[in-house]
């Protein structure tokens, strides 16, 4: 399964979501964000960082980069993007994802270890974990605050959209547990047609024992193995 | 053609939380502005635009704003062509 991570100049969490694909049996790939193709990718990752210097709003300029006219039309063709940390930010700011990340309600770039419960187990990222799992990851950012006018969060909600959640470690929606003031608590949420995801909190930075957690590995591994099966139905439907 | 600076003012939508202008807001209060009742920051943006007339330029600068100087889910903007810095 063949995974296209993007590169910005400023992105640092490249090298994370390349080698997380790996060790989940995916076949990674760097993509330039002067590329205008790609190529025979499967699925997308667009990493976290600080795409071109977070100017202006983090994700403002990445979002008219060459390569993101193909990444908004393999989204729009149903393709599996995910976008994490800075990425969500990108994806948010190309019209993929809904809303907007602000600045912390701390003011502070928070840089530590969340809870995130698990909302959904049912989407191409998340069928590896139980729904209602308290899982850990590493979080890293200044605007992680979650945004969207009220129309659109009761959208979210009443379509199931919200995929985690920042929670305790008991699994408590709580308002301690909440990181950066994002509303309804909210880390991570997907797309209408449930192909785009978007998260702040980092799966990519929890991969292996020695990063302090392996929560993350379940997210790449429900990514690498919903793309095998959906070019298999695909080769199986020419056939 | 003549050469208009455009000054963009990019702030952030009424009822949105700005924790930056909350914070300034305690900062004053704290200086004694007891008289400040509330603080929102935002930025502007100045642009050299060449252009027929300043209507143009507004139009165009305008435009650029929907596209890429703001961002309409969390603020608003207000384009005035030929202000001096």
């Amino acid at each position: 399964m063949k995974v296209a991570v993007i590169t910005f100049p400023g992105s640092n969490c490249d090298q994370d979501c390349h080698r997380s694909v790996e060790l989940a049996g995916g076949s990674p790939r760097f993509v330039w964000h002067r590329e205008r193709s790609l190529g025979d990718a499967e699925a997308v990752i667009v990493p976290g960082g600080f795409a071109h210097g977070d100017y202006l709003r983090p994700g403002a300029i990445a979002r008219f980069s060459p390569i993101m006219d193909a990444v908004i039309g393999f989204a729009r063709e149903g393709g599996l993007v995910a976008g994490i940390c800075n990425g969500f930010q990108v994806l948010c700011e190309a019209g993929l994802l809904p809303g907007a990340l602000l600045r912390n309600r701390s003011l502070r770039f928070q840089s530590h270890d969340c809870r995130l419960r698990v909302e959904r187990a049912d989407t191409p990222y998340t069928r590896r974990y139980g729904e209602g799992q308290v899982i850990r990851m590493p979080l890293s950012h200044a605007d992680g605050n979650y945004y969207a006018d009220s129309a659109t969060l009761a959208e979210l909600e009443a379509a199931g959209r919200v995929v985690f959640r920042y929670c305790d470690p008991l699994g408590d929606v709580t308002r301690e547990a909440n990181p950066n003031g994002s509303l309804n608590h909210i880390a991570g949420i997907v797309n209408a047609r449930g192909n785009v995801l978007g998260m702040m909190p980092h799966p990519d930075r929890a991969i292996e024992e020695v990063l302090g957690s392996v929560d993350g590995l379940a997210l790449f591994e429900s990514l690498v193995g919903t793309a095998v099966a959906a070019t298999a139905t695909a080769r199986s439907e020419v056939a | 053609m003549s050469r208009f600076t455009v000054e963009v003012l990019v702030t952030p939508r009424p009822g949105l939380l700005d924790p930056q202008g909350k914070a300034i807001h305690h900062a004053l209060a704290s200086l004694g502005y007891d008289t400040v009742e509330d603080v929102r920051v935002g930025k502007a943006i100045y642009l050299e635009v060449a252009a027929g007339s300043a209507e143009e330029a507004t139009e165009r600068i305008e435009e650029a704003c929907r596209k890429l100087l703001a961002n309409p889910v969390t603020e608003d903007f207000r384009v005035t062509a030929g202000v001096r810095r």
